[in-house]
């Protein structure tokens, strides 16, 4: 389609744009780019006053720590290589070997598949053949460009990041099954009733919507605390202390989380036409049979974005989990404030990076995954809400 | 659909809504009027040292908690009434500060400190967001369509990025020697220390929360972009409108509903700001209402917690609330009516 003549616009304009983007891109970026640039140097040229320095890492580059042109160049062809195949090859290799009710299993046994493999080259097969190109080629095999992994081998290996990662992952886990499961029901029903209790139960939603969460945590902290003497008479002698358990934790976030699912997925089940289920009920299902055989297969889309969106909440949260789990059962959120408390030399300090950074690259590789859901979540949630 | 089968689908997000919202407010309301402390006793206790020819006995009395069977401390719970309001928000000395006129002496105060800052931050941020966030989204819609996913991209990070490392990962390009304060200090030739003082540490909590919201609003304004009428926009080139009047009095008309969106969501996610204090710890110079209730819970040196005056914390934290949601429950309340009609 062209622009008509009078929507054109003139070159200044054009340019001032143009500038403002990459002005916002660059600010954008540049304090995530910076702390992963960070976490590679040694704490020298982590904290370095000039930014070339803090790039090159001069001193990391004299403890012998660092890439030579060769591994830069070879590094970066390979990742072109693996990234284009993750999103040409990957996606039809899944559909070809995967029976098609498991198609959901197929993914996530793909992706686990293709990160172990690029693992194993990257990390494994890599510095070996690397090792004898550099030394074989001189000049291009001298580093240029300092770079060490100490910091996330103290933070993953040392100092058992690791315990906080699984944490987060069953946390956040069970949030997002929990959540959307409850939700997908609730938000369905909202949808498909237009009446008064249907609205009043939205605004409600939206009145918890607004409540800050440290409001919340008063009401439990106590109750959970004493969990144990409270809960006795029902469950005897067994009964659980609530403080620091994850699952006790999962079902705050739940919901706390569910105004928010209960929302967005009814915009999206609105977007179901209602005669696909009406169909059906004349068929002689009941609601649920509607349900179950008739939205199921469709509703998947909403249900994935608004599984983004339950993922977001339950793996960001700092609050809820700095309060309510114990030590042993810390998420890697609450865990870096661990870091704040140590944080005594720069040696620290740069481990407290590495970890930020360690938490920031999965959400890297999200947008990167589900860039289309994630925007396409956000304008159903306005658009409608 | 029946009521019985609405309820079934429903049921279960009621439920875990009124558990764990609904029963945790009421009972925050009543603890803010109850104060749990441990039954103290005052023992004497003869304490001696050994000394040359007699012992040295010192007799004292000390006031410790009554323990229970298990050797547990027992404790119990009293109605104080207002007591832990009056605790958290001062009102003598908030008087007091009045009454000499004097603002600081009133900053001296958690709760009023922690109100002053939530208030602006909320407030001064939400013009802000809403500028940022409309003109990326119009340099984006101006912009060719190859280059507008790469931005997209770039432009979610901000965004989706854990709060509180966001936050951090601002703070460690202004911390002490960190490389924008250096590039500052070569500029100005002075010393700069952006964690010293109350007013820089807000700055960049403005910044932080602009730069953090911005590509939510833009994306929702990019959206909103692709639904403008093309018709409209092209009598207003005829009838001579510039690009300004073109801006003014039809994209931003044709976006108010979502303005409006944004302002709301952006009040309500702004009023309980809390990870950026945390972010760039900031607690000695800037804190903020939900800060305040979470500092009250975590523990203290001596492993208590102050839940009461984190209670009354809290409820004053939701009459905040009330304001903020009046006016839009009662326009939706009303379009309801309408529709009803």
């Amino acid at each position: 389609m062209s622009t008509p003549k009078a929507m054109q616009q003139s070159l200044a304009l054009r340019l001032s744009s143009g500038a403002f983007l990459t002005f916002w891109c660059v600010l954008a970026a540049f304090p995530i780019f910076w702390i992963a640039v960070m976490s590679f140097k040694s704490p020298v040229d982590a904290f370095a006053a000039s930014p070339w320095d803090v790039i090159f890492g001069p001193a990391t580059r004299a403890g012998g720590d660092g890439l030579s042109v060769i591994d830069i160049v070879l590094g970066l062809v390979v990742i072109f290589f693996a990234i284009r195949w993750a999103f040409t090859k990957l996606p039809r290799m899944v559909q070809a070997y995967c029976p098609p009710g498991l198609m959901i299993l197929g993914w996530i046994f793909g992706a686990v598949l293709y990160a172990v493999i690029f693992v194993l080259i990257f990390f494994g097969l890599m510095p070996l053949i690397l090792g004898v190109l550099n030394s074989l080629l001189g000049p291009l095999g001298t580093p240029v460009l300092g770079l060490t992994t100490e910091h996330y081998v103290a933070v993953w290996g040392e100092n058992e990041f690791y315990r906080n990662f699984l944490n987060s992952m069953l946390v956040t886990a069970g949030v997002v099954t929990i959540s959307l499961t409850v939700g997908t029901l609730a938000g369905y029903g909202l949808a498909r009733s237009g009446s008064d209790l249907a609205f009043w139960l939205l605004i409600l939603a939206l009145v918890f919507r607004a409540l800050p969460h440290s409001v919340l945590v008063a009401g439990y902290l106590p109750v959970f605390i004493n969990s144990s003497e409270n809960l006795r008479p029902i469950f005897g002698e067994g009964a659980p202390t609530l403080y620091g358990q994850p699952w006790a934790v999962i079902a705050v976030l739940v919901s706390i989380n569910q105004p928010f699912t209960i929302w967005m997925l009814r915009s999206f089940f609105q977007n179901i036409p209602a005669e696909l289920d009406e169909a059906a009920r004349v068929d002689g299902c009941s609601h649920f049979q509607a349900f179950r055989r008739v939205i199921m297969p469709v509703m998947w889309p909403g249900v994935i974005t608004t599984g983004l969106f339950s993922f977001l909440l339950g793996y960001n949260d700092f609050l809820v989990t700095s309060l309510l789990l114990d030590a042993q059962n810390q998420t890697m959120v609450p865990a870096i404030a661990g870091y704040f408390n140590r944080e005594t030399t720069t040696t620290d300090q740069v481990e407290a990076v590495a970890a930020a950074v360690s938490i920031t690259a999965p959400l890297f590789l999200l947008v990167m995954v589900f860039q289309r859901q994630i925007v396409s979540g956000l304008t159903a949630g306005a658009v409608k809400g | 659909m029946k009521f019985k089968t609405f309820a079934a689908f429903v049921g279960p997000s009621v439920f875990m809504m009124l558990l764990f919202i609904a029963a945790p407010l009421v009972s925050v309301f009543i603890q803010s009027f109850q104060v749990t402390q441990p039954i103290l006793e005052r023992v004497e206790v003869e304490t001696c040292t050994p000394g040359f020819l007699t012992q040295t006995c010192v007799t004292e009395t000390k006031t410790v908690p009554v323990l229970d069977d298990n050797g547990k401390t027992i404790t119990q719970t009293q109605w104080v009434g207002l007591q832990s309001y009056r605790n958290v928000l001062q009102m003598d000395k908030f008087w007091e500060a009045v009454g000499n006129g004097s603002w600081n002496d009133i900053m001296q105060i958690d709760f009023w400190k922690a109100l002053r800052f939530t208030l602006s931050f909320t407030l001064l941020t939400l013009p802000l967001v809403i500028g940022v966030g409309l003109a990326i989204a119009l340099a984006v819609n101006n912009a060719t369509r190859t280059i507008r996913g790469p931005i997209i991209f770039i432009s979610l990070l901000p965004f989706i990025i854990t709060p509180v490392i966001g936050s951090l990962s601002i703070y460690w390009l202004f911390v002490g020697d960190g490389i924008l304060t250096s590039m500052m200090e070569r500029w100005t030739g002075t010393n700069i220390s952006m964690f010293a003082q109350a007013w820089t540490i807000e700055l960049l909590m403005y910044f932080y929360r602009v730069w953090h919201v911005a590509p939510f609003a833009f994306v929702i304004f990019y959206a909103g972009l692709q639904a403008v009428n093309m018709d409209t926009l092209e009598s207003a080139v005829i009838d001579g409108a510039s690009r300004w009047e073109r801006l003014r009095h039809v994209i931003v008309p044709h976006l108010m509903p979502l303005i409006v969106f944004i302002a709301l969501i952006h009040l309500m996610d702004c009023y309980r700001v809390f990870e950026e204090i945390v972010g760039f710890r900031s607690q000695a110079h800037v804190i903020s209402l939900q800060w305040l209730t979470y500092d009250f819970m975590t523990p203290d040196d001596a492993g208590n917690r102050a839940i009461s005056r984190a209670s009354a914390s809290a409820m004053l934290t939701m009459i905040g609330i009330v304001f903020l949601l009046i006016l839009p429950l009662r326009r939706t309340w009303r379009d309801h009516k309408g529709s009803a009609h």
